[in-house]
């Protein structure tokens, strides 16, 4: 009996829930796959996916977000041995499937941890609550890929924001292979969109992109272009999650930075009387 | 309009001297290269005193004495001793305010019932506020111990002068850091006379360093590989540069920018009140106010109403002498700011809205705009679009809250908006729709030191007041 030829997989991007090739037919070679390279057309391309789930996603609740989210964990840990298998650490792994669940928590918890009642010297209701700032791009770190991915996106998303996302290009097997577990969570299309390529193709036009909200260059480890993407960001005055340093720490605990950084607070007054 | 005798504040109260150096390490110094500008009024365009003007150099010192206060005296010190220099800072205020509100009119020429009602109080209270902190911060939600940055460049606008040198310094000292801060070149008298109440509450050299001059002083101090933080309230323009400058660096920064905020009037609001919000909300100050309500959305249905109303209102308003203590709108703070309002007052007509002030004597000398509102204004005219940052006043209208939201939101702005509604359903429905940092329903231009302030989109980022108005100056 001859041995079963196996099914390989095409690897693709992922842009408003569904799995398209670079509009501009191009691949490179990683791990003995063809993977996409994305083009500065498929970065436009994700950022009008990314603004058109804004409205449905940053409407939904809290709760349903944090279920969202912590499906996502679920699908994930269905998944572990396939990450596994694509070369992540076991130990990197679980720590994603965990961070996923503790962003899921976050949801519902953020508002009332960073928003609540002023007491202004006043008659006056004044309410102060957190708000998404919309479509975020982001650049995910090269290593470690999967935890390194996943600390970019959930930060982004929980609170209500949507995300284009360029995967490390040296690693884009586990950053697709994630698109297909979010793909299956329930998660809205177009909330999260994976690009994968080359950084100095995708990310200025990302940077310099007028509906765009946010950039998160933690993955930008050329200083000179972190610095390039930051000056084209002033241009409509983007929030800026600046690059992390060498030696961080992806396993600690990560803080509310990576969430406060993306959300905007509204404040809402109102005389009291009869 | 009835007439009112004259009754002018008096201006014994305040003893300006001929010429002011830089606030450097405790004291007041020359500048190295000798530069000076005038500070005038803007009511009589007297001059009120020569200015120094900082150079690099005096940046550069005012920076170092800024870093070594940080490392051997305020860095250390304990919060509650950091809070009790900014209780006392802050009851000198409330102690001469009234000196502080005369000198506030004289230099920037708004109304001294504004400048002593709102401005002064604000001031007070905001170091009252954060001067609690100081003490507190492990429990402010940034961690168990979170640090200051370092040293902070502050540069502020003209149309608060003091209540943003308090918006700045007091977040900035309570959470640990020291303080550079250049003051608008043609408000400058009230931060060198805080920088006397330092003096006087015995505030530790080199804590708080006020370096006067115009773009380039801001530009060299913004520069300057020193700060560890730069906060800046002006113009989105010179905001888009800062944020160009800091690019590379690991300065933090939060920007408090433009506005453009809609003020929506659905038909079933108080018309009365709302058109007392309307002129609170574009006649407050001259409109030399970022988050002025200055386009007016309102519903079609009720349109004529609110114009016939907020035209009878606008003919009781007072224009004149700020000193003056019946004044209800001031003198524009330059010439440069009037040259400004008055070109583009002439495109929204030559734009073809249709231009409407009250009779209205102005004074011959000085700088004078009268209220002015447009009617028949779309959304395509420059008068929509960008800030005038004067007392005039866009209409719009409407026809359904989808549409109010739509217009309001259709602005790289996001400071500020009011909605006028007896519906609270209504109220929330449109609050949460809003791309606005603050929102007054039923009220406008409201300000606490414990409310958040601040914008979305190219409004800036990052909060000032409330307990969000220290992250910007903690290493969290």
């Amino acid at each position: 009996m001859s041995e079963r030829v196996a099914v390989r997989k095409t690897y693709k991007l992922f842009i408003g829930g569904k799995f398209p090739r670079s509009e501009s037919g191009r691949s490179y070679l990683v791990q003995d796959s063809n993977v996409s390279l994305a083009s500065r057309k498929d970065a436009r391309d994700a950022v009008v996916a990314a603004r058109a789930a804004v409205k449905g996603w940053a409407g939904a609740t809290a709760y349903n977000r944090g279920q969202i989210l912590y499906r996502v964990a679920e699908m994930l840990e269905g998944r572990r041995d396939q990450f596994v298998a694509l070369g992540a650490p076991a130990d990197e792994v679980d720590a994603a499937i965990d961070r996923w669940v503790w962003y899921a928590g976050w949801s519902d918890k953020l508002p009332q941890v960073y928003g609540g009642a002023n007491p202004v010297a006043g008659p006056y209701f004044n309410l102060s609550a957190p708000e998404p700032t919309g479509v975020v791009a982001a650049v995910a770190p090269e290593a470690p890929a999967l935890l390194g991915l996943v600390s970019v996106i959930a930060p982004a998303i929980v609170t209500g924001n949507t995300v284009v996302v360029a995967a490390s290009p040296a690693a884009p097997l586990a950053a697709v292979t994630l698109a297909e577990v979010l793909a299956t969570s329930d998660l809205p299309g177009g909330v999260v969109n994976v690009l994968t390529g080359r950084l100095a193709e995708t990310v200025p036009t990302l940077a310099a992109h007028m509906d765009v909200n946010a950039v998160d260059l933690t993955g930008v480890a050329d200083a000179e272009l972190a610095a390039e993407l930051e000056v084209k960001a002033a241009e409509n005055l983007k929030r800026v999650l600046r690059p992390a340093p060498a030696d961080h720490d992806w396993y600690a605990d990560p803080g509310l930075t990576r969430m406060t950084t993306l959300l905007e607070t509204k404040t809402v007054w109102h005389p009291k009387g009869v | 309009m009835f007439e009112y005798a004259p009754a002018p504040e008096s201006r014994s109260v305040v003893d300006i001297k001929p010429s002011y150096g830089l606030f450097v390490d405790g004291a007041f110094v020359d500048p190295t290269d000798g530069g000076s500008f005038k500070s005038v009024n803007p009511a009589s365009e007297e001059v009120l005193a020569e200015i120094a003007e900082a150079g690099n150099e005096d940046v550069d010192r005012a920076v170092r004495a800024a870093r070594t206060a940080y490392e051997k005296v305020w860095g250390p010190m304990p919060g509650r001793d950091r809070a009790k220099y900014l209780f006392r800072i802050a009851r000198i205020i409330q102690e001469r305010s009234r000196e502080l509100a005369v000198l506030e009119s004289l230099d920037n020429g708004k109304p001294i019932k504004e400048s002593r009602d709102v401005d002064l109080p604000l001031v007070a209270a905001h170091f009252f506020y954060y001067a609690g902190w100081a003490d507190k911060l492990p429990y402010a939600g940034f961690g168990p111990d979170p640090k200051p940055l370092g040293v902070a460049a502050q540069v502020i606008p003209w149309n608060f002068p003091l209540l943003m040198l308090a918006w700045k310094i007091a977040p900035a000292l309570a959470a640990g850091n020291t303080v550079v801060l250049k003051p608008a070149e043609t408000t400058p008298l009230t931060a060198l006379l805080f920088a006397e109440i330092c003096q006087q509450a015995d505030l530790p050299a080199g804590v708080v360093n006020i370096v006067t001059g115009a773009g380039d002083t801001g530009r060299a101090l913004v520069e300057h590989p020193g700060v560890d933080k730069v906060a800046f309230t002006g113009s989105t323009e010179v905001g888009k540069a800062i944020a160009r400058a800091v690019a590379g660096t690991r300065k933090k920064l939060t920007l408090e920018l433009g506005g453009k905020a809609a003020n929506i009037v659905f038909d079933d609001a108080p018309i009365d009140q709302a058109v007392e919000g309307i002129v609170n909300g574009i006649f407050f100050n001259q409109g030399h106010v970022c988050c002025a309500g200055s386009r007016l959305l309102v519903q079609e249905s009720v349109a004529d109403r609110v114009l016939e109303s907020l035209k009878r209102r606008m003919a009781q308003l007072r224009v004149g002498d700020p000193l003056d203590k019946n004044t209800d709108i001031g003198a524009i703070n330059s010439a440069a700011q009037l040259a400004k309002i008055r070109e583009l007052s002439e495109v929204g007509a030559a734009e073809g809205a249709e231009r409407w002030s009250p009779p209205c004597e102005l004074p011959e000398r000085g700088f004078w705009f009268a209220p002015t509102i447009f009617t028949g204004v779309t959304q395509a005219h420059r008068i929509a679009r960008e800030e005038i940052f004067g007392p005039v006043l866009s209409v719009l209208t409407f026809r359904t809250p989808a549409e109010a939201v739509e217009k309001a939101n259709n602005t790289p702005y996001g400071l500020s908006a009011g909605i006028w509604t007896d519906k609270g359903s209504r109220i929330l429905w449109t609050a949460d729709r809003l791309r606005a940092g603050v929102v007054w329903a039923n009220t406008f231009n409201k300000f606490d030191p414990t409310s958040p302030f601040g914008g979305y989109k190219e409004s800036g980022y990052g909060r000032e007041g409330g307990r969000h108005g220290l992250e910007g100056y903690l290493n969290v």
